[in-house]
């Protein structure tokens, strides 16, 4: 703590930051371009000048940057001093000699920083009268715009994507005033985090390039406060729409999760709720080899409910992409012994044995923040870019936060970020990461292993052992593994706080349990550490907690005929086993009904599709691998700008529909109806009704607004469609308005804010108006309840350890390895995202293509069990040999672990056929 | 020969054996390996009178650093040519003293010898006329540098004898 | 052919200079040529080495130098042995690097050079020197990529240096190890900025480093380090070898800074060229040194120590040219290697191309030197044109201040800054006659900004 005066005001401030820092947190405005709360101060840009006072009684002062001062004790400073606030003039008004006149067309203008800072300095007249230099642009890829005009070279994007994010693509260039911020030759950006820099740089050089061809300001957007579907990290976005499409995702700050940075997968995935082939009406056919005709919304639920009573036995399966609202309404239109998570069986366990290990082994789930503050980490069987991506951002800072801890030993604060890289130099916290194939975080590794599953598994169990020797020993280890063990053990425990991640990725049990057995060592010697365990998409965890029979029992129930009718909730089965299995069951099923979003393999064996609300378009609940309960709110009415469509929330449809069946008075349901029932009934899930306030809530008696006040259109924007302009839409299930009335402000304590605008911040800067102090947390607390929370329990080791992975002669085991773009069932399908997908390849071990005679390249076949598969071969020196890769999301099989012969191939078709 | 088959070669470019050799004796006079990158290109450039693109890729990879670092650094300083430069490059000093010298007239004497501004490089591919900072020749001023050698001072009417001596 | 190759040489013979009070140049050759080691050997070089690396402890090196007042030669005349008392050592630190700037590209500034290349062994005997006072693992000279004639010598005198064991393990049997290898720059005056040095030494982008940490504290790859004119190294043998007050004494009733300095005079001069005087030896001394100004032109004014210093007047000759004195008239000693400027020159124009120089070399880094130099040139041109508006000197007078110490990340652009404040000041009229026009009207009535 310190205290210091600003402009003659007294102030308690934290003194480890830096003034700048420190006035923001009081709410103090002070201009700024090249500091950024996440990354420190460079004191580059001199835009953040203040006049600073040797004491009470100096009157001349002398001018210093404010970023680059500490806010040490018995500071005396000026933001007002005529000094300094001339002198920041002169810094905008330089900074904006080059800058082109052309905010009309920037796809920065109206949330710009730059355009917010200027205003703030009060530049509003260009004295500079001579010609300006000019650029050339870069093409960076299908995510990124570059408009190097626009550059106010504040070198933060340089910066983030360097320092902060480990890129190395791109680079700034030149020297004077002609420096150049790009890649060395044009290309994409390679960096999964490269999305960021639309909101690190100040200004439009980098923009966001998948919302450029319907460009709309951020004034016109309507926004809700959602959650990113892509993962299971469960980062905090605010997806702006206008005319009925989501525009861009930006950043939501949550200070326990995502903070101020996501990844690409989910920035510029959302285009698959934007597709045109989307289902948008009740589709019905009586009989497969009819033509299937759309109906209106009760035909369709009357079809379907006459259907599903004549039934037999109802089988609902759910989704682990699906809220727990739907999951439950499902549930109970199927009953409790009748529902399927929707999640295979080997996944599902998985899924289990983690929830398990989460609140038994006695270490805590760690938030993503808290990621950053652990002095060392193991990573078994996870390449955390591909499988939560954002989770490898938070690793890579705290292995870097060991030069901060160096830094501080010779008394230089960690907002120095120069100074502090400067002395750290390489040196990084210890990461250790077990995989079968090299992975992104490499380069700040300790230890990096590339093994078979089983394998690494071992390795973890080598691990835990030596940790604490009441755990189970590895029969058999060699000499290589065991001193890799000893270290991995020596630099936990010299850890203040170890952390272990690991997950499902790779679909080994044995990982997780070994894993565990780490955790559970460390626990025992009484580390400080945790155990992170990554789940596979946006709601596995929440699903695992609300429990139900793997989707294998559903197959069965149907297939066998125990079953005759099943609903299946926003989950394409062909994705998650092979299609031969599901389209026998459902060819056996007299009534399929389909709820989704996505006109998917599964949607297309339905006798009644029912159009489901994507997340943009629905409220629900998830939980993230952090045992996070978090609400997304419907950012607009699809039927506001399109009325011909049909779309409803799943749940909505699900209660319906049970109504319907039951005959019972169909009523209106809301949101806060659902979730408290849902919560009610699953005692894991009791606390979910706290993770956001429910459609009662008001500030100052206000609903809260999702537009921005200056949102302008409203009442031309539906004049194609009739001049009459319909009353706004109401929206029963939140607190939000579909319309620019109610509060927006920053000033009262909120939870859910849809978007972050204060007066004078228009730019994604303006988070800093919402938190408690620049980088901390909202105000009124971050949204969302922890579910998974330790307790007491019996917990073993666990001492199954698999025996040393042997390659087989002419057999190899497969193992899907899940990758950031293309791997999921639903970002896949947008289109910048198949861009960067690239084409499938198998890995194997180039000792194994050697033999097989396969080079680089080649078209490679692989036999399994359900059939063949013809990719490119990827030889690799490290593979692990006996075992081949083959990427998530491109078929349903062959399954991790199967075994599969290899063959040279003749064509390079893609696939040979499905059995 | 090992060092060949060691050799890069990407988009066409070639470090040399012996150029690579080179630049990894540089590198073992530092902590880090970017700390040979300027270094190395200077070799690269020796060899090749400028920086080729393709140059960038293969020197970072020697280095083991990102292309970015190495282009970052090559169009930072000034006597890194990343484009093409003529046999001899002529460096003429635009500071102070040569100024106060009548830097301009030798200036001027020298385009009209060539037919060339500054940053151009002659027809034949003789000459590239460059400014530079101050040579630290200002007791000679006005003063110019061409490939190794300073001259000083170089009054206008020098100029053609001066150049005569380079092929 | 009239056109000579450029080859340093000081003005005095070797019949001037004698050891007692030529400690930089006494062991120089009338030719030029540069000194051997075993020339250097015979005239006492090394001696210092041998004496202190055997007898003296390494703070007993700091405080000699510390009391000897050696202030830094590479302009900004901070005191050598009070930088080395700050340099972390000892406990847990590691040994760092000692670094010579040898970057000499001030405008107007050709007196490292002469050192390099005909006396390389001096600097090596200093740098030995300083590298055992900081407790330095090993040492850079970082010489400007244009010194290839320099390049050459001091690879040759380190090559022999190493070969006699001055360099290596176990100096003079002493025990203490030092090396140094040669680094050679490829342009960018801002790498003689002593942080952008350091970037420049790792091989990346020379930008400056904010100030503190110190490099003492944190410098090259994060380690103590060092950085010093190559003229500041090259005093450490004689103050070593001679003692504290003989340094003192050597600048007498002149100054209260001690020891010599390496002069100059450049500009249209009589007799251009070098010579080591006592420091506080006053301008006009110099002046009549360089056998006055050429053609009987009368004196304008003149830049005390390179492109970087401020303006000075006729009337200021007879003033000491040492730090403190020269920094009282507002301007600062600098390199000590006067520009003259005669009668018949355009302060303007002189202005002009300064700034154009500092434009061109800024590193880019922080925004009042890399966008507001450019500004200030183009208005310079505008003046020096006849195409001035009304304001525009008003304006370089707010440039010239806000481009001030302070303000910006280095002292680049306060260096700027200085020539363009002192010639505003002292030559007002020359910018005032470019002024032809009143201020376009183009934004005369912008729309008014409202309050939020
Ligand atoms: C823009 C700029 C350029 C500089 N160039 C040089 C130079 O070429 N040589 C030099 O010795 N010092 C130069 N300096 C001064 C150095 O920063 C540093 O003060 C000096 O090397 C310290 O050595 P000294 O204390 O022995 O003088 C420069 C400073 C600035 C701001
Ligand atoms: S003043 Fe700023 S831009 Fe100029 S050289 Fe120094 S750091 Fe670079
Ligand atoms: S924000 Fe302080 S200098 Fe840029």
């Amino acid at each position: 703590m310190a205290t210091i005066h600003v402009d003659g005001q007294r102030y308690d401030v934290d003194g480890a930051d830096n003034l700048l820092d420190a006035c923001l947190s009081l709410g103090l405005d002070v201009p700024y371009f090249c500091w950024h709360p996440a990354m420190g101060s460079v004191g580059a840009c001199r835009q953040c000048a203040v006049k600073q006072f040797k004491d009470e009684d100096d009157t001349r002062g002398k001018l210093v940057m404010s970023c680059m001062t500490p806010a040490s004790d018995g500071s005396w400073i000026s933001i007002d001093d005529d000094e300094a606030r001339e002198f920041r003039a002169s810094v905008v008004e330089w900074l904006m000699i080059n800058h082109p006149h052309d905010c009309p067309v920037c796809e920065e203008g109206g949330h710009c920083h730059l355009q917010d800072m200027t205003v703030m300095t009060g530049h509003d007249r260009r004295r500079y009268r001579f010609r300006k230099r000019t650029h050339r642009n870069q093409y960076l890829g299908p995510f990124i715009a570059h408009e190097m005009n626009r550059c106010i070279t504040c070198y933060r994007c340089v910066r983030f994507y360097r320092d902060y994010a480990g890129g190395t693509d791109l680079g700034a260039f030149g020297a004077n005033d002609n420096i150049y911020f790009g890649r060395h030759q044009e290309g994409v950006l390679e960096s999964p985090f490269a999305g960021n820099l639309t909101e690190v740089c100040p200004t439009g050089v980098f923009t966001d390039q998948t919302h450029s061809e319907r460009y709309t300001r951020k004034w016109d957007l309507q926004f809700a406060p959602s959650l990113c579907h892509q993962c299971a990290v469960g980062c905090n976005i605010s997806p702006g729409e206008r005319y009925g499409d989501i525009r861009r995702i930006e950043n939501r700050y949550h200070g326990e999760v995502n903070r101020y940075f996501l990844c690409d997968r989910g920035r510029f995935g959302y285009g698959y709720v934007n597709r045109d082939d989307r289902p948008r009406l009740p589709e019905w056919r009586s009989d497969r080899g009819d033509e299937r005709v759309t109906l209106e919304v009760d035909a369709a639920l009357d079809r379907g409910a006459d259907r599903l009573r004549s039934a037999r036995r109802v089988i609902g399966i759910g989704s682990p992409r699906a809220s727990l609202e739907s999951n439950h309404q499902l549930r109970a239109l199927v009953g409790e012994g009748n529902f399927s998570t929707g999640i295979a069986a080997a996944e599902q366990r998985l899924l289990a044995r983690m929830q398990t290990l989460n609140r038994e082994c006695g270490l805590p789930t760690p938030t993503l923040r808290d990621v950053e503050h652990h002095d060392a980490v193991l990573i078994l069987g996870e390449d955390l870019i591909a499988s939560a991506a954002r989770v490898a951002l938070s690793v890579r800072q705290a292995a870097q936060a060991r030069r901060e801890a160096l830094a501080a030993e010779r008394g230089i604060p960690a907002w120095n970020d120069a100074a502090v890289r400067t002395l750290g130099q390489d040196r990084y916290h210890p990461v250790f990461i077990a995989y079968p194939a090299a992975t992104e975080l490499d380069d700040i590794t300790a230890g990096g292993w590339t093994l078979a599953p089983d394998d690494i598994a071992r390795l973890g169990f080598a691990v835990a052992h030596e940790i604490d020797a009441a755990a189970p020993a590895v029969d058999h280890l060699d000499a290589a593994t065991r001193e890799a063990a000893r270290e991995i053990a020596a630099s936990l425990l010299a850890a203040e706080r170890p952390l272990v991640i690991s997950g499902g990725s790779l679909g080994s049990e044995a990982i997780v349990e070994a894993a565990g057995n780490v955790a559970r060592a460390l626990a025992r010697r009484a580390c400080r550490g945790s155990l992170m365990l990554v789940r596979r998409e946006a709601n596995s965890t929440g699903l695992a907690l609300m429990g139900g029979a793997p989707l294998e029992w559903a197959l069965d129930e149907l297939e066998s005929r125990r079953a005759d009718a099943v609903v299946i909730l926003e989950n394409d089965l062909h994705q998650r086993l092979p299609s031969a299995r599901i389209e026998t069951a459902l060819d056996a099923a007299e009534t399929v009904v389909v709820l989704d979003h996505q006109r998917t393999a599964t949607w297309e064996r339905a006798h009644l599709g029912l159009p489901a609300a994507a997340f943009t378009e629905a409220d629900g609940t998830l939980v993230s691998l952090e045992g996070r309960a978090q609400r997304f709110f419907q950012v607009f009415d699809p039927a506001y700008m399109r009325p011909e469509t049909r779309i409803r929330e799943s749940w909505r449809w699900l209660h319906v529909l049970r109504a319907d069946v039951l005959r019972h008075d169909v009523g209106d349901i809301a949101l806060d109806a659902v979730t408290r029932d849902c919560a009610r009934h699953y005692p894991d899930l009791a606390a979910i009704i706290d993770a956001a306030p429910g459609a009662d809530y008001r500030v100052r008696g206000l609903k809260l607004a999702r537009e921005p006040q200056r949102y302008s259109g409203r009442t031309a924007m539906r004049a194609h469609i009739n001049v009459s302009e319909p009353r706004a839409p109401q929206d029963p299930d939140s607190a939000f308005t579909f319309s620019m009335e109610g509060y927006n402000g920053f000033d009262r304590p909120r939870e859910e804010v849809a978007f972050a605008w204060a007066p004078g911040w228009n730019s994604p800067q303006a988070w800093n108006k919402f938190t408690d102090e620049v980088g901390g947390h909202l105000r009124a607390g971050d949204p969302g309840v922890r579910l998974l929370a330790p307790r007491p329990g019996g917990y073993r080791y666990a001492d199954a350890i698999p025996a040393v992975h042997r390659p087989a002669e002419d057999e190899w085991k497969v193992v899907v390895l899940p990758r950031l773009f293309g791997g999921d069932e639903t970002s896949a399908r947008a289109a910048p995202i198949q861009t960067r997908a690239g084409a499938p390849v198998v890995r194997l071990a180039a000792d194994d293509a050697a033999r097989l005679g396969v080079r680089d390249g080649q078209p490679l076949r692989v036999a399994g069990e359900h059939g063949a598969l013809v990719l490119p071969a990827r030889c690799e020196a490290s593979w692990p040999a006996g075992t081949i890769g083959v990427p998530a999301g491109i078929e349903p099989w062959p399954a991790g672990g199967e075994a599969v012969t290899l063959a040279v191939a003749a064509t390079q078709a893609n696939e040979e056929g499905r059995a | 020969m090992n060092d060949t088959a060691r050799t890069i070669a990407r988009d066409g470019f070639v470090i040399e054996p012996e150029d690579r050799r080179a630049i990894e004796h540089e590198r073992d006079h530092y902590e880090q390996p970017q700390a040979a990158c300027i270094e190395a290109l200077k070799i690269v450039q020796r060899r090749h009178g400028w920086v080729p693109d393709a140059a960038i890729p293969a020197i970072a990879e020697v280095l083991g650093v990102g292309p970015a670092d190495v282009e970052g650094v090559a169009t930072f300083y000034s006597l890194i040519f990343r484009q093409p430069v003529g046999r001899h490059v002529i460096l003429v000093c635009d500071s102070s003293s040569c100024f106060l010298n009548d830097y301009e007239e030798l200036r001027d004497a020298l385009s009209a010898e060539l037919g060339i501004g500054f940053g151009q490089t002659t027809a034949d591919g003789r000459f590239t006329l460059l400014p530079v900072c101050c040579l630290g020749a200002c007791d000679r001023g006005p003063t110019l540098m061409i490939d190794d050698c300073t001259y000083g001072p170089v009054a206008p009417g020098d100029v053609a004898d001066l150049l005569e001596g380079f092929a | 052919m009239s056109v000579t190759r450029y080859h340093s040489q000081l003005r005095q013979s070797a019949a001037e200079r004698r050891a007692e009070t030529h400690p930089l140049t006494w062991r120089l050759r009338d030719d030029g040529a540069r000194i051997g080691l075993d020339e250097y050997v015979g005239k006492d070089g090394y001696a210092a080495v041998r004496e202190v690396l055997n007898r003296q402890s390494p703070d007993d090196v700091v405080a000699t130098m510390k009391e000897a007042n050696v202030r830094g030669r590479g302009g900004a005349g901070f005191s050598a042995g009070m930088k080395w008392s700050l340099t972390m050592k000892g406990g847990s630190i590691p040994r760092g690097y000692l670094v010579c700037n040898a970057d000499e590209m001030e405008p107007g500034t050709f007196k490292d050079r002469l050192l390099l290349e005909q006396q390389p062994h001096l600097l090596i005997e200093g740098m030995i020197l300083g590298a055992y006072a900081n407790h330095s693992r090993y040492g850079y000279i970082f010489l400007r990529g244009e010194y290839v004639e320099a390049a050459r010598a001091v690879q040759q005198a380190l090559d022999e240096a190493r070969e006699a064991g001055w360099l290596g393990d176990d100096i003079a049997g002493s025990g203490f190890d030092f090396d140094i290898a040669l680094h050679t720059g490829a342009g960018r005056y801002i790498c003689g900025e002593e942080t952008a040095l350091i970037s420049s030494l790792e091989g990346k982008r020379a930008n400056p480093r904010a100030k503190p940490p110190f490099p003492g504290q944190s410098g090259a790859w994060g380690k103590p380090t060092v950085v010093n004119n190559v003229e500041t190294f090259c005093n450490a043998p004689a103050v070593m070898a001679h003692g504290a007050k003989w340094y003192q004494d050597l600048s007498g009733e002149l100054s209260n800074d001690g020891g010599t300095k390496l002069f100059g005079v450049s500009g249209k001069v009589e007799r251009t060229g070098l010579w080591e005087l006592p420091i506080g030896t006053p301008g006009r001394e110099l002046l009549e040194r360089a056998g006055g100004l050429r053609d009987g032109k009368a004196l304008k004014t003149w830049l005390p120590g390179g492109g970087s210093t401020g303006f000075l007047l006729p009337e200021h000759l007879d003033s000491a040219l040492d730090f403190d004195t020269i920094g009282k008239l507002g301007s600062r000693l600098g390199t000590g290697l006067l520009t003259v400027v005669n009668e018949d020159q355009s302060v303007l124009s002189l202005v002009r191309n300064l700034e154009q120089f500092f434009a061109r070399e800024s590193c880019g880094w922080c925004t009042p030197c890399r966008d507001g130099l450019p500004w200030t040139v183009k208005l310079l041109q505008a003046l020096e044109r006849g195409e001035g508006e009304r304001g525009d000197v008003e304006l370089l007078d707010k440039l010239a201040d806000d481009l001030g110490p302070g303000k910006t990340f280095c002292a680049h652009a306060p260096g700027a800054a200085m020539p363009l404040a002192s010639a505003l000041q002292y030559f007002r009229d020359e910018f005032e006659r470019g002024v032809t026009h009143p201020p376009r009207t183009a934004h005369a009535d912008p729309i008014p900004v409202g309050q939020i």
